[in-house]
């Protein structure tokens, strides 16, 4: 891969014979009767920085375990660099781990924390001190190497958690719920330094999250998982724009779900019949349906135009009572009831003051979109 | 208690009254200067005096602190190992079972753990002596240290052991330089416990002890039977002061290190 192609485009899991770095082959897990991971096949590339995106439960953490070496899967095998790991314990892998509880030796100051994992590697001696200075100038901890974990605030020790991992260069780079513990704006600033330090050091970064706009943010791909299974790997745009089923669709932001009847036409598009004296849908879609078959019509609320007037030229138009509005500050969510009962979501930008706000309660409203305003869903 | 009311102070003057008064008589008639142990005649040191050139006490004492050391460090390695086990061990066959097997010598009438150890030793041909007193000490005492470490061990954040792991330590090299440094306040009131057990101990070691192995409660208890003397009363003072500073150290370090860990949470809750 040459140097413009990182950066202009980086896709190591479109390139054709590109090895992973990682790559999980059939792995399930059972703790007891529960299943924990189950069959899970997938690949991580060098320098990717992998989301793995799922409610609490789904397994996330175990398969992240898994790499860590605290965990062995019951069944199937996980490679990296192309060696099958599964039976090498945790202290010989070439992977280091960030945890959610940070998990400081509260025993040891902030610099023989990061130098902990330093002491017990063939580095020589005289070279562990200059590497943990380079470790706390790139995480910014200043003067605070002399510190106690007890003596420091929960933002800075997050940064001595990122340090003492980062410290021994592993290939891997696990980071378990992050910033889980930070508030909000630390959160969001702590995301950026944390994709800017993984550019840099060009480590691969595979992060456990049930936070999606940190999975957004910080990502190159995202595994969404449920019970167990992956159900959908991608980069965050094709996750959220084109999800491969209504649970992913519902999992990552707020959407509309409209069920009906598809009939497919030539020019790869489908009409939907979905609700008696609703005029019918249409939208393009790629995947193969079948005619007749029962589908799901997933729309983000942002997609959709409201207008007091019936739009002449929008492929979709439908007429509904404006039932609830959520004002969010930025932008306004409103809830417009069909004649036929459903509830759809709109969202609308508040460009203007809301004292002059256009809608209000049980106003009258169109909602519109384009035939490639939504996602035709199967199953 | 909040507010002082005659009916709480009542109370705690009797109840610590009722606890201090025999231990206060008994250390105020060791410096009694009469032979006769109920008649006061005034202060002396005398039979501190005549205490140290008897013989035979400096050598059970000599014993007991012998067997209370080596059963008190042997117990200390035992019960933390058990505690480790039993806390970090996860899930196995007989887990429950066996960890209220370590609790039951606890309630376990000390006769009966005297009498089976006693047994034990004579079927195995074991001469009885102070090597006898020393494992007995050490089977009833790793019971308390396993039951003060697991506790702290308890309360402990798994992630930091596995940190160590992920950092390349062996695990006996985490256990070494993670764990035992965090949980060292417990495993040291652990030691005193243990310790201070085998000094008070006289049920047991009588069972265990031959003729030639004396330790100092069973001294007392055999001289006691033929008159009390203030000898005995000076031996027993400092017993109590020697127990009393074992208690004490106890109690103040693992309340530092609670009062410690809980600051540090204080502080990640309020930093966090």
């Amino acid at each position: 891969m040459s140097e413009t192609d990182k950066t202009t485009c980086f896709e190591p899991w479109n390139e054709v014979g590109k090895k992973p770095l990682i790559e999980f082959r059939g792995v399930s897990k059972k703790f007891g009767a529960l299943t924990a991971i189950d069959n899970v096949s997938f690949n991580i590339y060098e320098r990717e920085f992998f989301a793995l995106l799922g409610p609490s439960g789904c397994g996330k953490t175990t398969l992240m375990r898994m790499l860590g070496g605290f965990e062995t899967p019951s069944q199937g095998q996980i490679f990296i660099d192309g060696k099958d790991i599964s039976t090498i314990p945790a202290n010989q892998r070439s992977v280091n781990m960030m945890f959610q509880s940070y998990a400081l030796f509260p025993h040891l100051t902030v610099a023989d924390n990061i130098a902990f994992g330093l002491k017990r590697s063939d580095m020589p001696k005289s070279e562990i001190a200059g590497r943990v200075d380079e470790m706390i100038k790139l995480v910014q901890l200043g003067n605070l190497g002399g510190r106690k974990p007890h003596q420091i605030s929960g933002g800075q020790r997050q940064r001595v958690a990122l340090a003492r991992s980062l410290a021994k260069a592993p290939k891997l780079l696990l980071l378990d719920e992050p910033l889980g513990a930070l508030d909000k704006k630390l959160r969001q600033e702590t995301q950026f330094e944390l994709v800017d330090i993984q550019e840099k050091l060009g480590t691969t970064f595979v992060i456990v999250t049930h936070d999606q706009e940190e999975a957004m943010t910080v990502s190159s791909r995202i595994g969404i998982m449920d019970q167990g299974k992956l159900i959908q790997i991608d980069t965050p745009d094709r996750i959220y724009e084109a999800p491969n089923s209504v649970r992913v669709a519902d999992f990552i932001g707020d959407v509309n779900l409209i069920e009906g009847n598809a009939t497919t036409t030539a020019d790869d598009k489908v009409i939907i019949s979905w609700a008696e004296g609703q005029p019918t849908l249409t939208a393009q879609t790629t995947t193969n349906i079948t005619d007749g078959a029962k589908v799901t019509f997933a729309i983000r609320p942002e997609k959709i135009a409201m207008t007091t007037d019936k739009p002449t030229d929008a492929s979709n138009a439908i007429e509904g009572h404006i039932h609830d509005i959520a004002y969010l500050g930025n932008v306004s969510i409103y809830k417009v009831r069909l004649s036929s009962g459903h509830m759809i979501k709109a969202q609308a930008a508040n460009t203007r003051r809301l004292s002059r706000r256009n809608y209000t309660w049980e106003d009258k409203v169109w909602l519109s979109w384009t035939d490639t305003a939504g996602i035709v869903l199967t199953k | 208690m909040k507010r002082f009311t005659w009916f709480n102070a009542v109370s705690l003057t009797l109840g610590f009254a009722f606890l201090y008064i025999p231990m206060l008589i008994l250390i105020i008639f060791s410096f009694n200067s009469s032979k006769l142990v109920t008649v006061w005649a005034g202060f002396s040191t005398k039979w501190y005096v005549s205490l140290f050139s008897n013989d035979a006490f400096i050598d059970a004492a000599w014993v007991t602190l012998k067997v209370g050391f080596i059963s008190s460090c042997a117990a200390t390695v035992l019960g933390t190992m058990i505690a480790y086990i039993m806390v970090r061990g996860g899930r196995f066959f007989g887990r429950s079972l066996f960890s209220s097997m370590i609790y039951a010598p606890l309630v376990m009438p000390e006769v009966i753990t005297g009498l089976s150890l006693l047994l034990l030793f004579i079927s195995i041909g074991l001469d009885r002596g102070v090597f006898t007193i020393i494992l007995a000490h050490t089977t009833f005492s790793m019971c308390y240290v396993s039951v003060v470490v697991s506790s702290r061990l308890a309360s402990f954040d798994v992630s930091i052991e596995e940190a160590a792991l992920d950092l390349g330590c062996t695990p006996f090299d985490a256990f070494k330089s993670v764990t035992l440094p965090i949980i060292a306040p417990a495993v040291i009131s652990g030691w005193l416990l243990a310790f201070t057990l085998s000094l008070d101990d006289l049920v047991i070691a009588s069972f265990a002890s031959g003729p030639s192995s004396t330790t100092l409660p069973i001294k007392i208890y055999s001289s006691v039977r033929l008159g009390v003397s203030p000898e005995i009363n000076a031996l027993s003072t400092i017993m109590i002061a020697i127990v009393t500073f074992g208690v004490l150290t106890t109690s103040i370090i693992s309340k530092r290190a609670i009062k410690r860990q809980r600051l540090e949470e204080e502080q990640a809750f309020k930093n966090g």
